[in-house]
């Protein structure tokens, strides 16, 4: 029972498909993601062997019922017979169920056993899931960045056409080796939030304040998307998910460009920026991380997310704005920004919003001043 | 003495707004409550139609994602408190006591007050809207920490649901007290009209478990605002511990709204088939299995939360077991239709639809069940397609199958057939238009709760949201024709159906506002 091609990619319902406009054709499917793993694989497997055990008994039900209702009706003379019992076949009803139930817990419970065996990896991951975003960190590689959504607000907004990966793009995908081993390891930063992968078969809550952990193992190359699939506030459905594996030498290759891309970024952050070229960036900064609560034009949700636009913390002292953006507000959605982003990632947007809509501040954060705190001067 | 309790008063038939206000009959509280359930309907079908507007195409047109958050919240916590648990206590206070020949319920004051509870708390739920913030928008479900972010509707909805809770409790203990007492001169347990045993059964669940849904919300309630740490891990809690209660409550619920579903369709479908119920002890014994099986299954809704192997597959077992006792009730009705004589006015066509429809829900819990599988399915629209095969096509088209059977019964007058056949077709077929397509979204990976979708999604949700459209015109359908009923028609005579043998139907149509006065003689 492998993955047939053909049945997933099946466009029925034509007229009706005609009626949608989307500029975009999108292969959608009725089954489950083409699996990518073995795991997948044995589970679209035992999908489809319950699929037909339930169109078995459905036909056992189905077909005595509509037989009943269209022979034994009283418009064609139909008497009714008065049975109202019989023993042996109640029991067999009841015992015929349960010999099919055991006989699809056997195969089930095997797959269960091997998705639970996250042990002999040969890399692990720590995932970790923020309001809306995801942190990787490659354990014992020194390397962790942040995944955001990369579908831009206008397409969202229906203001631009969308693209083919419309809310299943990131800017930084996640990189496995095919052919490896990967245990993923998760917890949440803020509220419980699911990192899920169809075609890897792996959906795993991560919880704040616990680690829970999943593998998967690749063999082909490839690119596979997920969605965050635990309700997590406001920005649930923009919360992609993208694994990108590549054979093991060119994992190794893009691990050091990392390290050098990182090195680089840290050593520029000790430089002074223009105020244009902290808002330029910053606006990027905002657009990722701000723009679902606060909104693209600063004026936040009334009475769920504060206006930026006039805001007199915004306006006020920039050490009061930057201290709040470093260290989030506690029991609310605005989280600590000082373990997500970089100096200069923060000095950017605060400048960003000091600069923007109706604030015309004019001054300028330096990466130095959020290194400054960082480091607690 | 026989003078005191035949007081003249007993025959008087108060009229005005006070003889709803202050009503203590089971006939006046349950209309009561069925009218509060149809407003309830109404309302929150509507928060439905904003939500499939909403979905009709990718991209965001209709509301931002934090207000699509408070409608598919408040969508599922109306429907769930306000209208599919309030019809059947509003099923169990009209019938309870006429199919079991007792002049009224046990404790006709307090049924007074669980009925009034139920606005109380609906007006404080729905003006949760209007408060700065918006809604309560976490999900029914209420996961912390994300419940922990709201504004002040979020406190409103936890006093709202201790309100209803109360209200469930007080008609629960009625409902357990009436039967277990009142029941007429021979008629023993085992007699029991087969909808009377499943409301004794329902009954005690919602004893056993709306004071767990209390705890947990209180729980929530002192995390919030008075330094607790119930569920928050900074503070040595444990956000999981929060969904193993809210389940060990919410796993009954879901029997406490299909039990009584069952109740209706097992009078039903022996009714129209002019015959007895096929294997009537196997049915309560099933009813009684279920019930007990539903305590031991919660974590079935939790296995992507990482729980150690033992767990998941103890909890994939006794999930698997559901289906027995299940498969036996589905089997009996098909039995009794068997070699019947079968005629399909529209409760029967309801109840068909409903036994249909139910085991197609029943299959994908099967589906659901198997931890593999359900990892690739948990929080998907196969889930959403799951509970509304369940929760609609099972309840609340088995609450409208009851309607129309008692109806004539309860008004006198005959409902307009032709209408009821209308309504029916286009519920029926808007229900799969809309549901089933659900099924295929899940499968491709459309997670649930998103008001915005990837592209390859868009086909199945704008045929979904065309027939959730259709499903939910025609329930306006319905209340007309309810209301017609009421308001005139064909006189039903005392029993308009010929294959019915329950006590009900010995009174005439409409019952005297005080039946039963003296008990029947059951043999």
């Amino acid at each position: 029972m492998g993955y047939p091609s053909r049945w997933a990619s099946y466009r029925g319902l034509a007229l009706l498909a005609a009626a949608t406009a989307t500029p975009v054709v999108a292969e959608y499917g009725i089954n489950l993601a083409p699996p990518a793993t073995g795991i997948a694989q044995q589970i679209y497997d035992l999908h489809t062997l319950v699929l037909w055990i339930c169109f078995g008994i459905f036909l056992v039900v189905f077909v005595p019922m509509f037989y009943a209702i269209w022979q034994h009706r009283k418009s064609r003379g139909y008497a009714a017979h008065p049975f109202h019992e019989h023993p042996l076949l109640e029991i067999a009803w009841t015992a015929a169920p349960a010999v099919i139930l055991v006989a699809m817990a056997i195969p089930t419970t095997k797959v269960v056993l091997a998705m639970k065996d996250t042990g002999a990896s040969d890399i692990s991951i720590k995932v970790t899931g923020r309001q809306w975003k995801w942190e990787y960190e490659y354990l014992g590689q020194d390397l962790k960045f942040i995944s955001n959504s990369a579908t831009p607000q206008a397409q969202i907004d229906n203001q631009a056409a969308k693209g083919e990966h419309y809310l299943l793009e990131v800017d930084r995908p996640l990189v496995v080796p095919t052919g490896q081993k990967v245990r993923l390891v998760f917890t949440a930063e803020d509220v419980i939030h699911s990192w899920w992968v169809p075609a890897l078969g792996v959906k795993q809550d991560a919880v704040p304040g616990f680690i829970r952990d999943a593998w998967f193992k690749v063999d082909k190359p490839g690119t596979y998307r997920g969605q965050c699939a635990e309700l997590c506030g406001v920005g649930h459905a923009f919360m992609p998910i993208v694994v990108e594996a590549v054979p093991p030498a060119q994992y190794a290759a893009w691990i050091a460009d990392q390290k050098t891309q990182l090195a680089a970024a840290q050593s520029s952050a000790q430089k002074e920026f223009a105020l244009a070229d902290l808002v330029a960036q910053g606006e990027k900064v905002y657009a990722a991380n701000c723009a679902a609560c606060h909104q693209a034009n600063g004026a936040g949700i009334p009475g769920t997310f504060p206006a930026l636009a006039g805001s007199p913390l915004v306006t006020g002292p920039p050490a009061a704005h930057l201290a709040l953006v470093f260290n989030g507000k506690s029991g609310t959605a605005m989280q600590a920004f000082g373990k997500q982003l970089s100096d200069l990632e923060i000095a950017a947007v605060v400048t960003y919003e000091r600069n923007s809509w109706s604030n015309k501040i004019g001054d300028a954060v330096q990466p130095s001043e959020v290194s400054a705190l960082r480091s607690g001067k | 003495m026989e003078d005191v309790l035949h007081a003249p008063h007993h025959e008087a038939h108060p009229s005005g707004l006070m003889r709803w206000v202050t009503t203590t009959n089971h006939k006046d509280i349950g209309t009561l409550y069925l009218w509060f359930s149809l407003a309830m309907f109404m309302f929150a079908g509507s928060l439905a139609m904003l939500i499939r507007a909403e979905l009709f195409q990718p991209g965001l047109q209709v509301v931002n994602p934090a207000v699509f958050n408070q409608l598919t919240a408040m969508h599922g916590l109306i429907m769930i408190f306000g209208a599919i648990m309030p019809a059947f206590v509003g099923f169990a206070n009209w019938q309870v006591p006429l199919m079991i020949g007792a002049p009224d319920m046990a404790f006709p004051r307090l049924n007074n007050w669980s009925f009034w509870l139920l606005p109380v708390a609906a007006t404080l739920m729905l003006s949760s809207f209007f408060v700065p913030g918006g809604a309560m928008a976490a999900g029914w479900t209420m996961y912390p920490p994300l419940f922990m972010q709201g504004g002040i509707s979020y406190d409103m909805t936890i006093l709202a649901i201790h309100i209803l809770g109360l209200s469930s409790i007080m008609g629960a203990i009625n409902i357990i007290v009436t039967i277990l007492n009142l029941r007429a001169p021979g008629m023993t347990l085992m007699k029991m009209p087969l909808f009377v045993w499943t409301w004794l059964i329902t009954a005690y669940l919602l004893v056993a478990v709306m004071p767990v849904l209390a705890s947990v919300i209180t729980m929530l309630l002192t995390d919030r605002h008075f330094g607790t740490h119930f569920f928050d891990a900074g503070g040595g809690g444990d956000p999981v511990m929060f969904q193993h209660i809210f389940w060990f409550f919410g796993h009954p619920e879901v029997y406490i709204m299909i039990l009584p579903a069952f109740g209706i369709i097992s009078t039903i479908i022996p009714t129209f088939a002019r015959k007895k119920l096929f294997g009537y002890t196997s049915m309560v014994w099933a009813v009684g299995s279920i019930a007990l099986l539903s305590f031991i299954v919660w974590a079935h809704h939790m296995f992507t939360t990482g729980m150690p192997v033992t767990g998941q597959l103890f909890f994939m077992y006794s999930t698997m077991l559901i289906a027995i006792p299940t498969g036996v009730k589905v089997f009996n009705w098909v039995a009794t239709l068997w070699r019947g004589s079968l005629t399909f006015e529209t409760p029967m066509l309801f109840a068909i639809a409903v036994v249909c429809l139910f085991t197609i829900g029943g299959f994908s819990g099967v589906v659901l069940a198997l931890v593999p599988v359900d990892i690739q399915l948990q929080d998907t629209y196969y889930v959403v397609a799951h509970f509304h095969y369940v929760l609609f096509s099972g309840a609340a088209m088995s609450i409208m199958g009851g309607i129309y059977y008692w109806l004539p019964k309860w008004t006198g007058h005959m409902y307009d057939e032709t209408l009821g056949k209308w309504h029916f077709w286009l519920t029926a077929i808007a229900f799969n238009v809309t549901f089933f397509p659900m099924h295929f979204l899940g499968l491709a990976g459309m997670p649930r709760r998103i008001p915005d979708y990837a592209l390859q999604f868009a086909d199945f949700n704008l045929i979904a949201s065309l027939g959730a459209f259709v499903l939910g015109v025609a329930q306006l359908l319905f209340m007309y024709t309810v209301i017609k009923c009421i308001r005139g028609g064909r006189t039903a005579g005392d029993k308009p159906w010929d294959g019915a043998d329950t006590l009900e139907w010995t009174l005439p149509s409409p019952p005297p506002y005080h039946s039963f006065n003296t008990p029947p003689r059951v043999d």
